[in-house]
């Protein structure tokens, strides 16, 4: 590459005397304020990085004269947040759950408090649209196996389901009766095959009037006489349509030879009182809540 | 950057090596100081044209804030507003709501399609006459030449030491700049509150910090920008004389020194005739130059800085009727026109220039983002539905095996008074709606108030029995939303929204 300044005709300014493929490169001066405004910024970044978190360092970047950081931001943003709050919460928490849904701001508030809670505690098991799965219920059909009154479902969130750190926790058994010996399998037969018909599922007639005496003899004590379940024991109805473990008769057998039964923590724990309200209006909302015991 | 010659074809015994130093005292300077630019005072119809345009431009900044315009309830009254915390643009009759944004959007089509259809006209008509820069550029040079003189009154002041008249002079200069430059920044936020309320907080100290400094920032720049950086902005800062160089073709109006008439420039014209020299136009008198804001000379032709503001045409129409000469020696014209007067050609230019094809397109364009904008503002609803479904889950299955999906529906009233609305569902059978968060509010319908200019959700479940829906796995239907009582002679507004009900599609898993 040839070296060789030569005055451009057209502008009459120097050129750099660097051609490539015949373009070649005016030597035009930059305006001098562009060289102060570089200056004002290399300026503007020291008094940055003396001011803020800036210069990374063994044992941790350098702090800023400021005290500055993000964390720090973030936990007055949060702090403001929670103070803007304090009254709506603190209302929450002293009104009892009929009450707070009588009032459409409150209930706006427990909705959408409930929904941020649900996101973080719930869905891990009951799922993100708390449509649950099998062994888990789905909390937007109108079924409860312990109540779905909002008041049924704060007792259920607040001491759990059969949770051993909580002597108030809600807690039943179903007998293992096959793996206990307590019926034959011909007898598990015939009395799953009566299950079924009383969601009116098709099922074996014969084995099924079999099975009605059975039922009447080893289920009907937590299952009622008429199969619609007892909520004082969380004994599920088995006259609907939707089943917690499975609604085939293989499904029926299974539970009555060797039960599965759920497990949910009480969250006196990890929640306090307004937010345990909140997630039971939230849920109570999902759809199948039901009406609040009139007084 | 060394080129060495062979040596094989050099007698001498040192080789020769053709090095130039790059770093020569004389092509050292890489930084250039802003050489101040003085323009002298221009008369005539291109500057008394620019100066309606000044007047015109900053009226309507000065004077839109403050124009009122009556609207029913609370919605406020100012003609031209930008309502951000209420999410609302005003413009006269016309109010915009968000989702609306699209009007801006055409606006802004129109806008860039207007300046490539001008431009493609008239060259850099907006750089020279209309572009924010140009017109308080003009303004603050009215006001330098009112306390300090004309061009060359001024040169003598900056040469002129200090002293108290210089000190007093520049002193009144820099307070009128930096009081236009806060009624700039001043009433730029205007626009987006109540100007005499946020005017009274504004001078009471009680206005939002953000507008104090809203109008700091537009006080600097204004200042800064027309005070002192002025053609330094259009030369080194601004992206739009590049593109719009881009955009000028040969047959665009571009101000230009007719140099086919002018050349060769004689400063003393009697003497070169009495010699018998060619004698151009051109008295080389420089009025063109003392009156350039940019600094050029437009006889050097078409160039980057030029703005084509045309104020050197005035300049020398007065030197050319002073000589005797026609006018338009400087003038706009086109390139093609330039190339056939060069030619030997004598063509004028004339308004058939102004149609070709390039230029009927952009206007077809214009034209009809204009009507289709116009033709959806004309036929816009005052009631909008949206609707968004459930998504996760789908759908429920309730105990007595029926199927329920969720939805929020939506329903904006744009109307400036409380009206009521009907919900109901068509096509769908079986279907029974329930209100989220209304204990008791089950049925076929809902009659749903909504208040004035306001959008109002509600949850909805709906939920169906019929064998035909549930075996389906996805069945069409429709919600209708339907006025109830409108006010007035105003006809009462229907909308409808089509909708999908989802029913589970697992009908084969138990047979697989």
């Amino acid at each position: 590459m040839a070296t060789h300044i030569e005055k451009d005709d057209v502008s009459g300014t120097a050129t750099t005397g660097h051609t490539w493929d015949g373009i070649k490169e005016l030597n035009t001066p930059l305006p001098k304020w562009w060289l102060y405004t570089f200056y004002a910024c290399v300026i503007w970044a020291i008094g940055y990085t003396i001011l803020y978190p800036a210069w990374p360092l063994p044992g941790g970047a350098t702090q800023g004269v400021l005290g500055w950081s993000s964390r720090g931001q973030l936990e007055q943003q949060m702090a403001a947040v929670a103070a803007s709050q304090k009254e709506t919460v603190d209302k929450i928490a002293a009104m009892s759950l009929p009450d707070i849904m009588k009032d459409p701001k409150l209930l706006a508030y427990a909705q959408a408090g409930g929904a941020a809670a649900f996101k973080v505690n719930c869905v891990q098991c009951h799922g993100a649209g708390a449509a649950g799965g099998k062994g888990y219920p789905n909390l937007n059909d109108d079924d409860w196996l312990w109540g779905g009154t909002p008041d049924a479902i704060y007792t259920t969130l607040k001491h759990g389901i059969r949770y051993t750190d909580d002597p108030e926790t809600r807690d039943s058994q179903m007998p293992s009766f096959g793996v206990d010996g307590i019926l034959t399998p011909e007898q598990i037969d015939q009395v799953a095959n009566y299950v079924m018909t009383l969601s009116g599922e098709t099922a074996d007639a014969g084995k099924a009037e079999a099975g009605k005496q059975i039922f009447a003899e080893n289920c009907a004590a937590c299952h009622a006489d008429d199969g619609k379940g007892n909520r004082d024991f969380g004994a599920p109805n088995l006259t609907d349509k939707l089943w917690l473990y499975g609604g085939t008769i293989d499904d029926v057998k299974a539970q009555l030879n060797k039960p599965s039964m759920g497990v949910m923590p009480g969250w006196t724990k990890r929640l306090d009182d307004a937010e345990i309200k909140e997630l039971a209006i939230y849920v109570h909302s999902l759809g199948g809540g039901e009406a609040p015991a009139t007084q | 950057m060394v080129q060495i010659i062979n040596t094989l074809d050099t007698p001498h015994e040192v080789d020769r090596e053709e090095a130039v130093p790059v770093n020569k005292a004389e092509n050292r300077s890489l930084y250039a100081s802003r050489e101040a630019i003085h323009p002298k005072a221009a008369h005539g119809r291109f500057r008394r044209f620019k100066w309606a345009v000044v007047v015109i431009l900053l009226g309507i900044y000065y004077i839109s804030p403050w124009l009122r315009w009556t609207r029913p309830g609370d919605a406020p009254d100012q003609a031209i507003l930008i309502d951000m915390a209420n999410r609302r643009f005003y413009f006269f009759f016309i109010e915009i709501w968000p989702q609306e944004f699209y009007y801006v959007a055409g606006l802004l089509i129109m806008a860039g399609v207007g300046l490539f259809l001008v431009t493609s006209l008239f060259g850099r008509a907006w750089c020279g006459y209309a572009c924010p820069q140009t017109v308080w550029t003009d303004l603050y040079i009215w006001v330098e030449s009112k306390i300090e003189g004309d061009r060359n009154a001024r040169f003598k002041l900056d040469a002129a030491p200090w002293s108290v008249s210089k000190l007093s002079k520049r002193g009144l200069k820099m307070l009128v700049w930096l009081l236009i430059a806060i009624a700039t920044g001043g009433f730029w936020v205007f626009y987006f509150a109540d100007a005499p309320t946020l005017f009274h907080e504004l001078i009471t100290g009680q206005a939002p910090s953000v507008a104090y400094w809203t109008i700091a920032i537009l006080t600097a720049t204004t200042f800064t920008f027309a005070g002192f950086m002025r053609e330094q902005v259009c030369t080194y800062m601004c992206p739009w004389p590049r593109i719009q160089g881009a955009m000028l073709d040969e047959e665009s109006l571009v101000v230009t020194y007719n140099a086919w008439r002018g050349e060769p420039r004689h400063s003393g014209r009697k003497k070169a005739e009495a010699q018998g020299l060619k004698v151009g136009d051109c008295i080389d008198c420089n009025a063109c130059v003392a009156v350039c804001p940019m600094g050029i000379d437009i006889r050097d032709g078409n160039q980057l800085e030029c703005i084509n503001c045309a104020l050197c045409i005035d300049a020398c129409d007065a030197v050319m009727d002073k000589i005797g000469k026609p006018r338009g020696l400087i003038n706009y014209t086109t390139s093609d026109l330039y190339a056939a007067n060069v030619a030997g050609k004598n063509e004028h230019w004339n308004w058939r220039h102004l149609i070709r094809p390039r230029t009927l397109i952009y206007f077809t364009a214009w034209v009809g983002v204009g009507l289709a904008m116009l033709f959806t503002l004309l036929h816009r609803t005052q009631l909008d539905v949206n609707v968004v479904p459930d998504r996760n889950p789908l759908f429920v299955t309730l105990s007595d095996g029926a199927i329920r999906n969720g939805y929020t529906i939506k329903i904006l009233n744009k109307r400036q008074e409380p009206r009521t609305f009907r919900l109901s569902i068509d096509d769908l059978p079986g279907a029974m709606m329930e209100m989220v968060g209304v204990s008791g509010a089950k049925g076929t319908s809902f009659d749903i108030a909504v208040e004035p200019d306001k959008l109002k959700a509600v949850k909805i479940y709906v939920s169906t029995n019929d064998a035909k829906i549930i075996e389906h796995e996805r069945s069409h239907f429709e919600f209708k939303v339907e006025e109830l009582d409108p006010k007035g002679d105003v006809p009462a507004e229907t909308a409808t929204y089509d909708a999908l009900f989802h029913g589970p599609d697992d009908k084969g898993e138990d047979k697989d």
